[in-house]
């Protein structure tokens, strides 16, 4: 008990533990399970009422856009694509954080993602969902969305496997999918702790039925570690795919401004940047109501700002690059689009993206900043912001003015386009909401895992040495 | 605690009991496989390493169901867009060959995701022969603590070296706590 007063201590930066306090197995199931068991916070009835709102805006928007056609948005000629499709990736790219955290980190062994891969993963679930209702109603006749798929038709005509856009159908659907089948899978053992602690009956079948009956069996755990371990492995290049082909959507096209190699990179970075932001705007007011600061320490909160630095400085040197490369290009159309993003109607956008996206971020070399909660929030709100300006900037400066001068326009958008992209948020909100009342947030049985005391050596020499550092 | 009766008409199915820590049951699952036990298994709420080579476990097949399902993955899909682009409904595009491999790239890739994935997921739980409901072993009365806790071990007499009060006192020894003969 003695060294575990040093574990009570949280100095970041010193390789920290990474389950704070005098903790035991018990301990963290205890922290975990209450938080689905608890009686109904107050605080969550208020925040789902205001998220639902927000989802019943979505449907009411959605449902006008369905009886007057995509008109009600305010997309003009050329702007033929603005919020929709800047919503669409906005969700995608933050929906990326998630799957970089369950399955990359887990990958290179980042202990510390234990404890916040499962909220991680359940937003990007939520944000897939969230994206999805945008290339799904901007068809216009969403009945006929199955179109989409290559499913045999009384028209004989089969989708054109060479356009990107059809590469997305399938790149958003499995990854949607896939990440679906790894959150469910790390949800089980979890799900049965959930069954074995519930009080009431309805509670025990619930849970019972989820968890499929898992009795923690090692002869289960062999097939399920290595099950664990490849959908991680399909994970990562998968996530990559994904965010490339959604750059493919631009890159492949000829617009000036879009037709650029350098897009599934600096998507891909983007795409990290903005996941990471969300997932800190989201755990740290819920490490807080919930009590979890001994799990999702503040190591775990100076990790992620790290890379938020990292991925904002990549993001930053796409944006350089871009300029460089419409410079060197010789191109007088490409050249013409950056001089009008940077100094055009839109310039007001650009800067904002450029001052939340490359300026705020870099505040983290501070250790200072770093440390700090409050200023981590704020900044990761910046970013949130930023990123979404991103796309915007890219989709809307670039069409904005077409080649020809008398196809000159400039975008607004309308009441509808508000109220949609509001609306995704209810959506998503209340999913993460109900998520967190519901499902067991934080990954229990990982998180035993990479407590010192889950070694078998426990209690030798070895371990003395090596376990307060397995995190390292 | 006397041993009960050798000659009992009904074999249980299981004893169960556990321990405390990760490296007592280690020590529990070496101790029956040194003796000769097959049919043991130990319930724990995380996957405690080691444990597999003292219970004497082969490596999981899974990754071979993976790979079968990502070529045939992968051999759909390439199929899928060869049939539909150049044979079905052959469409010239930009003057480009009708079976454009590059471009038909991405859409094989997630198909063979997409099926590697299914598979790994199916075959994870066919393979643990889950969902199960109802099953023994979590009929001793502290099971619930598998999930939080403490680590199980169950020994079914379907062994051929299963006996009541020997393996009980093997168990014990071990230092197994509260022991208990479990059936459905």
């Amino acid at each position: 008990m003695r060294e575990n007063s040093a574990l009570l201590e949280e100095i970041p930066g010193s390789r920290p533990p990474l389950v704070l306090g005098d903790a035991d197995f018990h301990t963290v199931t205890e922290q975990v399970a209450r938080i689905v068991e608890v009686k109904t916070p107050r605080p969550w009835v208020i925040l789902l009422s205001a998220a639902t709102t927000l989802l019943l805006l979505l449907v009411g928007s959605l449902s006008y856009l369905v009886g007057k056609g995509t008109g009600v948005w305010g997309l003009n000629h050329p702007v033929g694509w603005a919020w929709d499709i800047t919503g669409f990736v906005f969700w995608i790219g933050i929906g990326h954080a998630g799957t970089l955290i369950s399955a990359i980190l887990f990958l290179f062994r980042q202990k510390w993602r234990t404890s916040i891969n499962r909220a991680a993963e359940a937003m990007t679930l939520f944000a897939v969902a969230a994206a999805l209702i945008y290339p799904a109603f901007h068809v216009g006749r969403i009945w006929f969305a199955y179109w989409l798929f290559p499913i045999p038709t009384q028209m004989s005509v089969w989708q054109n496997f060479r356009s990107p856009l059809l590469w997305d159908v399938f790149a958003v659907s499995t990854y949607g999918l896939v990440s679906a089948l790894f959150w469910f899978t790390g949800m089980v053992p979890d799900l049965a702790t959930l069954r074995d602690r519930a009080k009431s009956p309805i509670r025990r079948v619930v849970y019972g039925i989820l968890c499929l009956g898992w009795r923690g069996s090692h002869r289960h755990w062999i097939h399920y570690e290595r099950a664990y371990l490849i959908l991680a492995g399909l994970s990562t290049p998968l996530v990559l795919s994904v965010h490339t082909i959604v750059s493919f959507d631009f890159a492949v096209s000829v617009i000036p401004g879009w037709h650029t190699t350098i897009f599934p990179p600096y998507f891909v970075a983007g795409a990290i940047f903005s996941g990471f932001a969300m997932v800190l705007t989201l755990m740290i007011p819920a490490r807080r109501f919930f009590g979890l600061e001994s799990l999702i320490t503040r190591r775990h909160l100076e990790n992620m700002a790290k890379v938020i630095m990292a991925t904002g400085t990549m993001v930053g040197y796409a944006y350089g690059m871009e300029f460089f490369i419409a410079w060197y290009s010789g191109n007088p159309y490409e050249q013409f689009v950056f001089v009008n993003r940077a100094f055009g109607p839109y310039a007001w956008a650009y800067w904002t993206m450029v001052s939340c996206n490359v300026l705020i971020p870099q505040l983290f070399w501070f250790k200072a900043v770093r440390r700090s909660i409050a200023a981590i929030f704020v900044i990761s709100l910046f970013v949130n912001v930023g990123m979404w300006f991103e796309r915007f900037v890219i989709i809307v400066t670039s069409l904005h003015r077409d080649f020809l001068p008398t196809s000159w326009s400039y975008f607004r958008p309308t009441l509808v386009d508000v109220s949609t992209f509001a609306g995704t948020f209810g959506l998503f909100l209340t999913m993460f909401l109900l998520f967190l009342r519901y499902l067991p947030m934080v990954a229990m049985s990982e998180v035993k895992q990479v407590m010192p005391a889950a070694s078998p050596h426990e209690g030798t020499v070895h371990a003395r040495l090596g376990g307060a550092h397995v995190g390292a | 605690m006397s041993a009960p009766e050798t000659a009992a008409v009904e074999k249980p199915f299981a004893l169960v009991g556990y321990v405390a820590t990760p490296r007592e049951i280690v020590a529990v699952c070496d101790a029956l496989r040194e003796e000769g036990y097959r049919c043991f298994d130990a319930h724990t709420p995380f996957p405690v390493h080691g444990l597999e080579r003292a219970m004497g476990l082969p490596a999981s097949p899974l990754p071979w169901i993976t790979l079968g399902a990502a070529i045939l993955g992968a051999a759909s899909a390439l199929l899928l867009q060869w049939w539909t682009s150049a044979v079905d409904y052959p469409l010239n595009i930009g003057g480009k060959p009708l079976f454009s491999l590059p471009a038909f790239i991405p859409v094989t890739f997630e198909l063979t995701v997409l099926f590697a994935a299914i598979a790994t997921f199916l075959g994870n739980w066919g393979l643990s022969r889950l969902p199960r409901y109802v099953h023994a072993v979590p009929r001793h009365t502290e099971f619930g603590r598998a999930s939080d806790d403490l680590f199980f071990v169950s020994v079914e007499a379907t062994d051929p070296r299963f006996d009541p009060v020997r393996t009980r006192n093997l168990l014990a020894q071990a230092g197994t706590r509260d022991i208990q003969e479990v059936s459905l």
